[in-house]
């Protein structure tokens, strides 16, 4: 017992004090930035990872319903590392649904981590999503819209600072030819996936899929585009490993097709 | 042999009560059963000021003699192998209580306890369901002698006369007509009536015994003599006087209302009487260690017109600050009209809800934080639908494999095979599919205009038809195939039947999903 103090005011103090260091502590824990794990990324963001309470848009790089397939399944890594790190639960606001939850349970988003929500509007999704910002005890919340300005923007910008949590914004193709992500916004980050043919493997068989992924655009830093292995199980993606001699890879590909 | 009794009863021997041994006969043996040839005669004996009194006696003593109002000492002299127990008197409400919520849930709405041994129940709009008056009341009769009650019962059109014909009457059932009720008990004691001792003490020196002599008395005089009690007691059980059954609630819903002084119309002057009314209900539900499940707001509008908003909750909660804010997402919904002059709020359903013991960590606690006000809150967005989880279910059919659940049941995750991030909701037929039969994938096919070429491709799974669901998936069978397209687009696609047996399906081709 630390007897002879001057004063039991003054101890508490202390206490006190020591108590809010580490509940600061804690917090600060919590937004710490999220490294993808693949050095050539994490270098080149600004924060070395994405920030935990900011938000980031993902499209995907074309119309294509297979581009967005893959822009999902790279949010979806994204949710299922962020759901992993705090442990908690994450949220999915939606106006059409369509996912497939067996998909995301192979990306790493397990059904005992992941609730949805079904708005009839993109301005309910929006909605949902601010409020689960704010509430704070989710993991990281993915909102699925076809549009959003810059005003939908900003607010989830503020209420994911607010909240603590980070929002993942999945842009819909509106129409076939114009990038969701053309106009204004103040995301942290906003990255653009498309599909990319995997690697040949020596027996028939499809090998691990392949994105070509696209920072458009990253707050103080620069844009950069990749090639990139897709997630796996546990939503990590990963860097190729530089092929030999690709002309003679891609003559083999069609005799392996069968 | 009219000697020694009032007018309206026969007189007793004198010697009826006296058992065989001593010389006198019993005026009617009783009849055989296995309680009378079994049984000890039993009595049931309270203290009251010095000395024992009988209090109730079963059949066999009471054929004995034995009487309740009789001294216990007595009784004891009178039969010698006689079993006497202590009355409990709590025990007897209990049970009684208990018949009555039973009669609440299985018979009719309106159940209260009447005395110490009698329940009234209001029949009104009910007997039909059992078969008609007469049916119900032998299946009462039937359920009671099941728990080893006998009873009594009697149907009529007020509760008075029911109680004096159930009480004084002669028949195990009686069913009184409408209308009947003053010819029916006019010839019944007058303590049918429920008169207090006093009332009655006095009518039995004036000489009147049956409930037909006070019909001919002046009223004036009648309310002087035996008390305005009597009268009333007297017209009720007539009909001339309502008298209302106060019904036994099994469960009290809890219930919060605020009349305001002056009508309110404006939105914050609503939140502020919500607060006030949550926090009542917090206080009363805290008290009944219960938490709601849904909340009806209701207000009463100056007009007579009601408006009424609900909120439901994914769990058990009696937290005001949360059930303020789900409350106030739903003011805009109230019109206030010429204003509301009344609100009331009332939790219809209610589970138990104990205090838990709050870690006293300061943000080091290792429980993952509570979801539940958050689903409520987004249930308010989207109402009426409700945020989902997915859980697994038993199929091996893709899209049947998946189910809605309740945002905080516990989902079930599904075996490992390679499945599509998004799904088409309805399989997509390919045209001008080249493909090898019977196992390999497509080389090419066209989707949605678009031909593609394969360069790869893993399968085939095979998904046979749930033969138990419709005759057409008797022998169906779908061959599942993940291909990659020339561009890195990785499509799931089937095809129907094995390629082999022409039941199994027509070789065509379906695109299905989407891999990333």
């Amino acid at each position: 017992m630390p007897s002879l103090s001057p004063s039991p005011a003054r101890s508490h103090a202390d206490a006190v004090a020591a108590l809010r260091a580490s509940l600061a502590q804690g917090q600060a824990e919590r937004v710490a930035a999220l490294p993808f794990g693949v050095p050539e990324i994490d270098e080149r963001l600004a924060d070395h990872g994405l920030d935990g309470a900011g938000l980031h848009e993902i499209a995907a790089a074309t119309s294509s319903v297979s581009d967005d397939a893959a822009a999902t399944l790279f949010a979806a890594g994204i949710a299922a590392r962020f759901a992993a790190l705090h442990g908690t639960e994450m949220f999915w606001a939606l106006s059409r649904f369509d996912l497939y939850a067996p998909g995301l349970e192979q990306a790493g988003l397990g059904p005992e981590r992941l609730f949805y929500a079904q708005g009839t509007t993109d301005s309910m999704v929006l909605a949902m999503a601010e409020d689960a910002l704010r509430d704070g005890s989710l993991a990281c919340v993915v909102a699925e819209v076809k549009a959003a300005d810059q005003t939908a923007t900003r607010r989830l910008q503020l209420a994911a600072s607010d909240g603590r949590t980070p929002i993942l914004l999945y842009r819909r193709h509106r129409s076939r030819d114009r990038c969701p992500l053309s106009g204004l916004s103040s995301a942290m980050t906003r990255w653009r996936i498309g599909c990319a043919p995997s690697a040949p493997l020596p027996h028939p068989g499809v090998g691990r899929p392949r994105w070509l992924v696209d920072l458009v655009r990253q707050r103080n830093g620069n844009p950069f585009s990749l090639e990139l292995e897709a997630c796996d199980d546990t939503g990590r993606l990963a860097l190729p490993a530089a092929a030999r001699d690709r002309a003679a890879a891609a003559a083999g590909a069609a005799i392996k097709a069968a | 042999m009219r000697e020694m009794g009032r007018r309206s009863e026969a007189a007793e021997h004198v010697f009826k009560a006296m058992p065989a041994d001593e010389g006198g006969s019993s005026a009617s043996p009783p009849a055989i059963s296995w309680s009378t040839l079994w049984a000890r005669p039993t009595i049931m004996i309270a203290r009251t000021g010095q000395r024992d009194i009988v209090t109730s006696a079963c059949p066999v003593a009471l054929e004995m003699g034995l009487r309740p109002g009789m001294a216990a000492a007595h009784a004891r002299a009178l039969v010698t192998d006689l079993d006497v127990r202590e009355a409990d008197p709590d025990a007897d409400r209990a049970s009684l209580d208990r018949l009555a919520l039973h009669a609440v849930g299985h018979w009719t709405p309106t159940v209260s306890v009447c005395d110490a041994d009698g329940l009234w129940m209001d029949l009104t709009g009910v007997t039909h369901l059992f078969g008609g008056e007469q049916r119900f009341c032998r299946r009462l009769l039937r359920f009671l002698e099941w728990l080893g009650f006998t009873a009594r019962i009697a149907i009529a059109g007020t509760a008075g006369a029911a109680y004096a014909l159930a009480r004084y009457g002669s028949d195990p059932i009686t069913l009184l007509p409408a209308g009947m009720e003053t010819q029916a008990i006019a010839d019944l004691p007058l303590a049918a009536l429920r008169l207090e001792p006093q009332a009655l003490h006095a009518a039995a020196r004036f000489g009147l015994e049956r409930i037909a002599d006070l019909y001919p008395m002046p009223r004036g005089p009648l309310a002087k003599r035996l008390g305005l009690a009597t009268v009333r007691r007297l017209d009720q059980a007539r009909g001339m006087v309502a008298e209302p059954i106060i019904p036994v609630v099994p469960f009290e819903t809890p219930r919060v209302e605020r009349r305001l002084l002056e009508p309110i119309g404006t939105a914050q002057a609503i939140t502020q009487v919500i607060g006030d009314l949550v926090d009542d209900l917090a206080i009363q539900l805290q008290e009944r260690g219960m938490g709601l499940r849904s909340a009806h707001l209701a207000c009463l509008i100056v007009d007579g017109s009601e408006q009424r908003v609900a909120i439901g909750t994914a769990r058990a909660t009696r937290d005001p600050a949360h059930l303020k804010r789900m409350l106030a997402m739903r003011v805009e919904r109230i019109d206030p009209g010429l204003g509301i002059e009344a609100m009331t709020l009332a939790a219809p359903r209610v589970e138990e809800l104990k205090s838990e013991t709050v870690e006293a960590g300061l943000g080091r606690d290792d429980r993952p934080p509570e979801i539940a006000p958050l689903v409520d809150q987004l249930a308010g967005r989207i109402e009426p639908d409700m945020p989902f989880r997915l859980s697994s279910h038993e199929s091996d059919v893709p899209e049947r494999a998946v189910r809605r659940i309740a945002p905080l049941a516990k989902p079930m995750g599904w075996p490992g095979w390679k499945r599509p991030i998004r799904l088409l909701g309805r399989p997509e037929l390919l045209s001008n599919v080249i493909a090898l039969m019977p196992d390999h994938p497509p080389r090419r096919f066209t989707w949605r205009g678009a031909s593609y070429r394969v360069v790869a491709g893993d399968g085939p799974e095979r998904i046979h038809g749930e033969w138990w669901r419709s005759a057409r998936e008797m022998w169906a069978v779908r061959d599942y195939f993940r291909v990659e397209a020339a561009g890195g687009e990785r499509f799931w696609l089937f095809r129907r039947g094995d390629g082999v047996d022409e039941q199994t399906g027509n070789l065509s081709w379906f695109m299905h999903g989407m891999f990333g």
